[in-house]
């Protein structure tokens, strides 16, 4: 078999290598984050587990519109409500040659929890998931109680060799011991603040890559990764700024990818509060906390201009926003559409609900945590300025600003009245943005873990909690679109834009555009 | 001279505890790291068990006392993001970041003091007015706009030098460099320039007027009427007198190079600790933050000393303050 | 050094000379003139502006990255265009101004003034106080100034006061050193020893003798660090910890528009570096000039 497939592989090889003679042999990418390690389950991040990817993979696989689907495991069914068995793809070798079977799912299983001082452990997705194993590739996984986003889960574990991973610690994988895996590439090093080398892995059970080697290059300034793309340092630049996006779009020797993301950016008002300590009357004087009252937040939505700000702000590079993903995703709806920009409207709004003069308000949000975030925050200031409400702005580094957003009130409350933050549905559907933004506080069972503005919605909540416990497909999404019209009818947060993740490369390079920010060598052909 | 080295390295010791006690608190004092750790998505109980892994649910003077108890200990503490050694990760850029401050040293001492040199001897010459107005370039625009033209005109315009990164480095005894390669000094190139180029402009200044003050000193004139050469006198006594200021000033900009190349390194992606530093204060990553002061305190409080030293070298009239008394 | 022993006392008349002695140099005196046509128009901004660049109500973000002669959405001629928040260029550069001279000038002289007493005191008492003060010194410039900022920032928040705040404890170090270094050279000089053994108070001689004779170094460090604080201000806003977003300095400027300098939107950077520039340019013309006609031992 091995001799056989030898001489094909060398074509393949040779076929590319004739095509593009000196740039399809080493690929180099520049990434506007660095990860923080190696190890694919300590630091649940997109930085580390976009690079995890090359070299390890998952049971299941989310392509670049975050459907699931096969990945190490070929077929799987649902035997009952909290059992699903899985079936392993057969002939999948190790990068140490070492064949995949159910005992490496359990050794990664065991694994996760157990990565000593991680920072953001992934256990949260097998928590509660045994496994038994049937045969060497057959196993089943139960859960206490039905699970509806068991694929979506498996979909962020990253299978690790029982064999050959055994006891690695985080620095051993960082120095490269033990980092084996089954991915199209092999980890070759690490040098942290400059870069990370993968070499390809010839005996790849899927389609094999173009790349003999990938180096990732870590360039934090945005200006300088347009300028490294530029000047031939790198070939292909993720997160392209917005400012340079058009003038590289018009350059012959660039090539530009751009898709849709699963960032929402949006606004979170103060709920849980009489009084709110950033909203004054115009005369300095203490007010009642306006947000209670629908009119004002129906106000302050049709205030916002979400056209403008895509345009001036944004470049073009964001898509204004209706609900917590864009419509194309599953289990969104459908019936919401953005809300127009109507002046008249919110004065008209506001003068019902008592403000005709309006009122005094400050505005929070990071500076530099989001794309053009203090900007967005400026352009949203600006604009309730002109429906009479009197907005100022205060910025901080993401450090401050997470950090008291969540607790920096009494009794560790959330501090602020009107935040702006952003939010990437990492699980490619809405059930976990409405429960973490909208869901109603509640640390016992995780709920509202995100909500700033301790917004709460009963209606919602059950309808979403019927939906989480859902585990047949489609009738799960008729819950959740139900779900987002009922907080979107109430205002329960203010959508602006959904951003947009663009890549650019040089001329010749195909770079396939991915909802979930990721940045991988897969993604990039010649 | 021992009793005096080793006092100072009792202060420094001293020098090193407040600073590391002041970093600590300051951190703590920023806010919660664990927002920085986590993901948006993560749940409250995510959060805690971040918290309750890194004792970060314990009140601050806890905090401190078993940070304390680790030190004793010899353990400086782990980097809350990276998981390794702190002064560990520090020692591993650090070279990278000598090495720039290093080349920018050079070049602000070849580049400064003969076009300082000239402007003060010759201070009415059209060639000193127009060093002083270059001059004046290298300290009024920022660094990053700099670095960013530099990077705008040499890489992607002319095409001449690579715009980011470090070349291919070789360890000599022990010690990783890029010195010893034609590519490690075309990836030095710019980012020293921009980190020198303030410093460049502050010793053609102090040089300048340095020399300007001597050539008016009776011993120069004196000097002068008895038929030196004008190299020796510039070389000998106007040098010898203008190099108290410099070596001063020289001796704090390097540690001030070492601190400030944080921006350079940003623009140039120079895998330096500065670099490092930045990340780790917008991470709030405390053990790291805490590392880099006390190893950028050690070396400045060292690099300190050798001024002094060289002071009482270069002037016998300057006592060695900490042997007295 | 016979010059410095007779340092002449102020008096009537000694404005005239200084100032005739000043005006010796051509350059100088148009540094000095563009000096105060900036500080003019800075401090005229309201009245000479088409626009107040921070008032939300007035600013619009349709009118943003317009280039340098477009009309503003109001009507008015933008012609140095507009930022990316759709503020007139040239009314925000003006209004910046204010801002980064109060901050530099302030921060300056504030961290100076702090330095160079710390810097003679240490030189002219020795012993205990020197080695307390330097190592204050040693650890003052050790801390990364981002550090200090980003730790100012997060226990006061962000304003003008907070950096220049700021600024002054990133700075005076470098004073007190350079000062005492210069002291330290004169305290041994023959004329401190006379005028001791003359009955003169400490405080005489080390303000009336030895001070006069170190501002030569501290002139230098000032011009130099007042342009400078003019840009760690610009810096420290690039890092984040900078100054408020809606209110910018010139620093701020800058900043902002560091991610249009690829895009071919060149002046959204372009002119308030230029105004930047141009101010540093004459404060340092005039800070020579003055450096040259103070100095005591450079008097003819």
């Amino acid at each position: 078999m091995r001799k056989l497939l030898k001489p094909a592989l060398m074509a393949v090889v040779l076929g590319c290598g004739w095509a593009f003679p000196a740039a399809a042999q080493e690929l180099k990418i520049a990434m506007s984050s660095e990860p923080s390690s190696a190890d694919p389950h300590y630091h649940n991040l997109t930085p580390n587990n976009q690079i995890a990817r090359h070299v390890y993979e998952a049971l299941v696989f989310m392509d670049q519109f975050q459907a699931i689907g096969p990945g190490l495991a070929s077929s799987w069914k649902i035997v009952d409500d909290t059992t699903w068995e899985f079936k392993l793809r057969a002939n999948i070798k190790f990068h140490d040659g070492s064949p995949l079977t159910v005992d490496d799912v359990i050794f990664t299983f065991n694994r996760v929890p157990n990565v000593p001082k991680s920072p953001a452990p992934k256990t949260s997705y097998i928590r509660g998931k045994t496994i038994e194993k049937i045969d060497d590739v057959t196993f089943r996984v139960k859960t206490p109680a039905p699970e509806a986003l068991m694929l979506n889960h498996l979909a962020n574990i990253e299978i690790m060799s029982a064999k050959a991973s055994a006891n690695v610690t985080t620095e051993d994988i960082n120095a490269g011991r033990g980092a084996v895996g089954t991915g199209p590439y092999q980890f070759v090093e690490f040098v942290p603040g400059d870069r990370l080398v993968l070499k390809r892995n010839d005996a790849y059970w899927g389609n094999k890559e173009p790349w003999e080697k990938v180096t990732f290059r870590f360039i934090k300034s945005d200006p300088t990764r347009v300028a490294a793309l530029l000047s031939g340092d790198v070939d292909v630049i993720e997160t392209v700024p917005t400012a340079d996006a058009q003038r590289l779009a018009k350059d012959p020797k660039v090539a530009i990818a751009s898709a849709l993301s699963n960032r929402l950016v949006y606004l979170h008002m103060d709920r849980y509060r009489a009084e709110t300590p950033f909203v004054k009357g115009k005369d300095g004087s203490t007010v009642k906390n306006p947000f209670h009252d629908l009119k004002v937040r129906q106000a302050i939505t049709k205030a916002i201009n979400r056209p403008a700000i895509v345009d001036r702000i944004m470049e073009g590079e964001a898509v204004p926003a209706s609900q917590m993903l864009p419509d194309s995703y599953a289990g969104t709806s459908k019936k919401l559409k953005p809300v127009a920009y109507d002046v008249e409207g919110a004065r008209k709004l506001l003068a019902e609900a008592g403000y005709p003069n309006g009122f005094k308000l400050t505005i929070h949000g990071p500076n530099g945590r989001y794309t053009n975030d203090t900007k967005i925050i400026e352009a949203v200031a600006q604009m309730l300025t002109r429906v009479g409400i009197e907005a100022s702005v205060e910025t901080l580094p993401p450090a401050v600003f997470f950090s008291r957003a969540s607790s920096g009130g009494p009794d560790k409350q959330p501090e602020f009245s009107m935040i702006l933050a952003g939010w990437s549905a990492g699980t490619g559907e809405p059930s976990d943005s409405l429960r973490a933004l909208l869901g109603t506080f509640d640390p016992k069972i995780g709920r509202g873990s995100a909500n700033r503005g301790r917004y709460s919605n009963p209606a919602m909540d059950v309808v979403l909690d019927k939906a989480l416990s859902t585990v047949d497909f489609d009738k799960r999404n008729v819950l959740l679109a139900e779900a987002a019209e009922i907080v979107m009818g109430d205002v329960g947060l203010i959508p602006i834009h959904y951003q947009k993740n663009t890549w650019a490369a040089k001329k010749g390079l195909k770079v396939t555009p991915r909802t979930d920010e990721y940045t991988l060598a897969m993604s990039v052909r010649p | 001279m021992l009793a005096f080295v080793i006092r100072r390295l009792a202060q420094a010791f001293f020098v090193v505890v407040a600073m590391v006690v002041l970093v600590f608190f300051g951190t703590y004092v920023i806010g919660d790291p664990v927002w920085m750790m986590v993901p948006g998505d993560a749940t409250q109980e995510q959060v805690e068990e971040v918290r309750r892994t890194f004792g970060f649910d314990q009140p601050v003077y806890m905090q401190f006392l078993t940070f304390l108890g680790d030190v004793l200990r010899g353990e400086f503490g782990r980097s809350y993001v990276h998981g390794s050694s702190a002064i560990g990760l520090i020692l591993d850029r650090m070279p990278a970041t000598l090495e720039l401050a290093f080349a920018a040293l050079i070049l602000a001492i070849v580049i400064g003091i003969p076009l300082g040199l000239f402007a003060g001897l010759k201070p009415d010459h059209p060639v000193s007015r127009g060093i002083m107005a270059v001059s004046i370039l290298g300290f009024s625009l920022p660094t990053f706009w700099v670095g960013l033209m530099l990077i705008m005109l040499f890489s992607v315009m002319l095409g001449w030098l690579p715009a980011t990164g470090r070349g291919p480095v070789i360890s000599i005894l022990g010690i990783e460099t890029s010195l010893f390669s034609l590519e490690g000094w075309r990836h030095l190139f710019l980012p020293a320039l921009n980190l020198a180029l303030l410093k460049i402009s502050l010793v053609i200044r102090l040089t300048r007027s340095g020399a300007r003050e001597a050539s008016l000193q009776d011993y120069v004139k004196f000097a002068r009427a008895k038929g030196l050469s004008p190299r020796r006198i510039i070389g000998v006594h106007i040098l010898k007198n203008i190099m108290i200021p410099i070596v001063t000033v020289l001796g704090l900009e390097f540690g001030s190079l070492v601190a400030f190349s944080v921006v350079t390194e940003t623009i140039f992606a120079w895998p330096g600790m500065g670099k490092l530093l930045l990340e780790a204060i917008q991470r709030l990553d405390r053990p790291l933050i805490v590392g880099y002061v006390m190893v950028v305190v050690l070396l400045f409080v060292t690099i300190n000393l050798i001024v002094d030293i060289l002071y009482s070298a270069l002037d016998p009239r300057v006592r060695l303050t900490g042997s007295q008394s | 050094m016979s010059a410095a022993i007779s340092t002449p006392t102020p008096a009537r008349g000694e404005f005239a000379r200084f100032a005739a002695r000043f005006a010796e140099d051509r350059v100088a005196v148009i540094g000095l003139v563009l000096l105060l046509a900036i500080v003019t128009m800075a401090l005229l901004a309201p009245f000479i502006t088409p626009q107040n660049p921070y008032d939300l109500g007035k600013v619009d973000i349709m009118d943003s990255r317009q280039p340098p002669g477009a009309k503003a959405g109001d009507g008015f001629a933008m012609w140095l265009g507009s930022d990316g928040m759709g503020r007139d260029l040239l009314s925000s550069i003006l209004y910046g101004l204010r801002i980064s001279l109060t901050v530099g000038v302030l921060s300056g002289v504030i961290a100076a003034t702090i330095g160079l007493v710390l810097g003679l005191v240490a030189a002219y008492a020795g012993g205990r106080v020197e080695t307390l003060i330097m190592r204050i010194v040693d650890l003052q410039l050790s801390l990364p100034s981002v550090l200090v900022a980003l730790i100012l920032v997060a226990l006061l928040g962000k304003g003008i006061d907070k950096i220049i705040l700021a600024l002054v404890v990133v700075q005076w170090a470098y004073y007190a050193r350079t000062v005492r270094g210069s002291a330290l050279v004169e305290r041994r000089k023959e004329y401190v020893e006379a005028a001791r053994s003359l009955g003169l108070s400490h405080a005489r001689t080390v303000f009336r003798h030895i001070l006069p004779n170190c501002l030569a170094p501290v002139i230098v460090i000032a011009t130099v660090q007042t342009a400078h604080a003019i840009s760690l201000e610009a810096t420290l806003s690039f890092l984040g910890v900078g100054l408020p977003q809606t209110e910018p300095s010139l620093g701020v400027l800058i900043a902002n528009g560091f991610q249009y300098m690829l895009s071919g939107k060149y002046w959204i950077s372009f002119f308030p570096g230029l105004a930047l520039l141009l101010t540093i340019v004459a404060i340092n013309l005039v800070g020579d000039r003055l450096r040259d006609v103070l100095n005591p031992r450079l008097e003819k």
